[in-house]
């Protein structure tokens, strides 16, 4: 993956413009722009506290933004809350928080938006039906639909949260550290999954600490600290040391993106 | 990434036993075994009068007040809340209604005594009152975020003495006859009525089992063998009109029957017996219990609800408004502390000033010997109403064997505290 192949001439997929938020007084997100565009996986990196979890929280709408604009597809898009974000196809999948541990596999991909019977009802057959393909697909190995998550590995756990993004058509994805507590087959099999999502024209907005995996699945860089962006970097044009330094020390690399 | 669907066959079957081909939860066996255990040893220690039509038909009707307050209690702990006003909210919605049927429409709508139109006012200004008390606690619980631990201990000490200020302390009575059939052994379905109503609900849970097994074969998802169906209707079938037909042995005293016929104008032809049959408090029960099931397993709500419990922050980034879902959980809560009023005051006869009290912990205490998980996300319907079938078989049979009441007490407190303990241990042997 030498050299980038993303066409960036056209609209962005989503950007967040001057994007601000604080927590009685610490500004955790300051006057931050950030996009991804159509087949991107654009890497948001920083240290702990660094704010770009609340940054890509304020996208999934888990958090209300104190001031800045979010455009998708070019068009303003009003996301005051998870609701509002799913409704412009952009999907997030958490390392730990997305999963209710009592439930199912199919009743958490499902969760907000269960088939229902022409009753009204749920309709738990039909969503184990479309839960067996979807994750028949990703993982089909996978066998254990009755037990709640709380009795998955860490993989199965986070494929469970990659099929719900997937089986919704999500159009831009939020990967929040999706490798941190996976095997090492299980990271690859994300890696694979990454790719045929890129294929697909889904944007990816990827948090990750391992500056590794970063050069290896993304297209550009977007690195933040003390909720200021330091920049945005193509990450092919630069080394892991130039990345490293941008994290810890907030310097921009000479030649920048 | 194969693009391979896969084809799911059903595990091998052939090591399971009994028990696991009939898909029934190993807790639920175990309470019901529990329980059984329980009845005949009370059965034997008090010389046969334990398991009689007779008391069965107490014990059902004493259960049913704190039965239905149970389910809703299941709601509120699967969502990591507690309810600690529900016996103080009863006996508000209980004042409510009687001062409805004894003064509002009586005198101020003029309707006098025992009018027809009496019961169906008072059981709704009761459920109103219940719902909207119930809806205030959630809003101060899931909007304000006051911990419903704190909202609620305040709603036991207001709700209490609201209900003393209305009533100005006094015990309200006779309510309304029509209101009273509500209340047990003044409102049963007599014999041919609980035939009927025990065949229907035999016939609609056949009709359940089946549709539920008809669409498994629609998904071609593995089901169990026929035969476990069979066993399976066949012990709700049993269970069912089982009960029925203790409950229509529970014969009318002949003294009573004669004054029914004296006040329709003829007279009791020589050898007529009846038995009471199901009583209305009962159906109530059923009613309920089925609604409050179907909303826990089959409804966006109930999977909330669930959701919620296991996992408040997936449960809102999944978004479901987890605050107007607790305003939800304890509307429904305060629905069902103004239908136990019904059934509790309807079976005094009366409104008193202590109705209910202590009722929370009873209720809570059924929940939780019923499987309810304080931590939340877990919990059962039907659980619950065998919990509180357990707290009052055991407090009714050791007032037979002539437990005083302390001792009786400082048993059900054991029970417990032991029941919690049992089911902890069962949980972790089984990873569930």
């Amino acid at each position: 993956m030498a050299q980038d192949k993303i066409d960036r001439s056209g609209t962005p997929l989503v950007e967040m413009r001057n994007m601000k938020k604080a927590f009685g007084g610490i500004h955790a997100v300051d006057g931050v722009t950030v996009d991804v565009y159509p087949g991107e996986v654009v890497g948001v990196l920083g240290h702990n506290g660094a704010g770009k979890s609340v940054l890509m929280k304020m996208l999934s709408g888990a958090i209300q933004r104190d001031s800045g604009e979010i455009y998708v597809n070019g068009e303003l898009a009003d996301i005051n809350n998870p609701r509002d974000a799913r409704r412009y196809q952009i999907e997030t999948i958490y390392q730990y928080l997305a999963l209710a541990d009592n439930l199912d596999a199919s009743a958490n991909l499902f969760l907000g938006r269960e088939l229902v019977t022409p009753l009204g009802l749920v309709d738990d057959a039909r969503m184990e039906a479309e839960t067996r393909k979807i994750m028949g697909r990703l993982t089909p190995n996978f066998r254990r639909y009755k037990t709640p998550v709380a009795g998955l590995s860490g993989g199965q756990r986070q494929s469970v949260a990659i099929s719900r993004a997937v089986y919704f058509n999500a159009k831009i994805l939020i990967m929040d550290e999706p490798t941190a507590a996976l095997g090492v087959e299980e990271t690859r099999m994300v890696a694979e999954l990454i790719d045929e999502l890129k294929k697909q024209g889904i944007g990816i907005f990827l948090i990750d600490h391992d500056i590794h995996q970063v050069k290896a699945l993304c297209d550009r860089a977007s690195v933040m600290k003390n909720g200021q962006l330091v920049g945005t970097v193509n990450v092919h044009e630069v080394t892991e040391d130039d990345l490293l330094g941008m994290i810890i020390l907030g310097k921009k690399p000479e030649k920048a993106a | 990434m194969s693009d391979a669907t896969q084809s799911h066959t059903p595990p091998k079957q052939a090591s399971r036993n009994f028990f696991q081909a009939l898909e029934i939860d190993t807790r639920l066996l175990g309470m019901i075994g529990a329980f059984i255990v329980l009845c005949l040893v009370f059965h034997v220690w008090t010389d046969g009068r334990f398991l009689t039509p007779r008391n069965v038909f107490n014990l059902t009707i004493q259960t049913v007040s704190v039965a239905i307050m149970a389910t809703g209690m299941v709601f509120v702990i699967v969502t990591r809340h507690i309810d600690l006003s529900v016996g103080a909210l009863l006996a508000t919605c209980s004042a409510m209604m009687a001062m409805t049927q004894t003064v509002v429409t009586p005198e101020w709508f003029g309707l006098g005594l025992n009018h027809p139109l009496t019961a169906p006012i008072a059981v709704i200004v009761g459920i109103v009152t219940g719902v909207v008390i119930g809806a205030f606690h959630g809003w101060l619980i899931g909007y304000l975020l006051i911990p419903a631990f704190i909202v609620t201990l305040g709603g036991l000490l207001v709700w209490r003495n609201v209900a003393w200020h209305l009533t100005k302390g006094q015990t309200i009575g006779p309510l309304d006859s029509t209101f009273q059939t509500f209340g047990g052994i003044n409102g049963t379905m007599g014999e041919t009525g609980s035939w009927i109503f025990g065949i229907l609900a035999t016939g609609l849970a056949i009709a359940l089992l089946l549709s539920a097994r008809r669409n498994k074969i629609r998904h071609e998802f593995p089901v169990k063998p026929l035969w476990a169906e069979f066993v399976l209707a066949g012990m709700v079938a049993a269970a069912i009109l089982g009960l029925v037909a203790v409950l229509n042995a529970y014969e009318i005293p002949e003294r009573r029957l004669v004054r029914m016929f004296e006040a329709r104008g003829e007279v009791m032809p020589e050898g007529f017996t009846a038995g009471y049959g199901v009583p209305y408090s009962v159906l109530i029960l059923v009613v309920i219990a089925t609604i409050m099931t179907v909303v826990a397993q089959r409804t966006r709500l109930g999977r909330y609800i669930f959701a919620t419990g296991g996992n408040p922050d997936a449960a809102m980034l999944s978004g479901i408004n987890t605050r107007l879902l607790t305003v939800k959980v304890f509307a429904i809560m305060g629905a069902l502390c103004a239908i136990s009023a019904v059934v509790a005051s309807a079976r005094l006869t009366f409104h008193s000033n202590d109705i209910g009290t202590l009722d929370e912990l009873r209720v809570i205490a059924a929940a939780v010997i019923g499987g309810t998980a304080l931590a939340g996300g877990l919990g059962t319907i039907y659980g619950a109403i065998l919990g509180a079938l357990i707290m009052q078989s055991l407090q009714s049979g050791m007032a037979m064997v002539g437990v005083e009441a302390p001792y009786q007490n400082i048993v059900v407190g054991i029970v417990l505290v032991l029941a919690v303990f049992i089911d902890i241990i069962y949980r972790k042997r089984t990873g569930a």
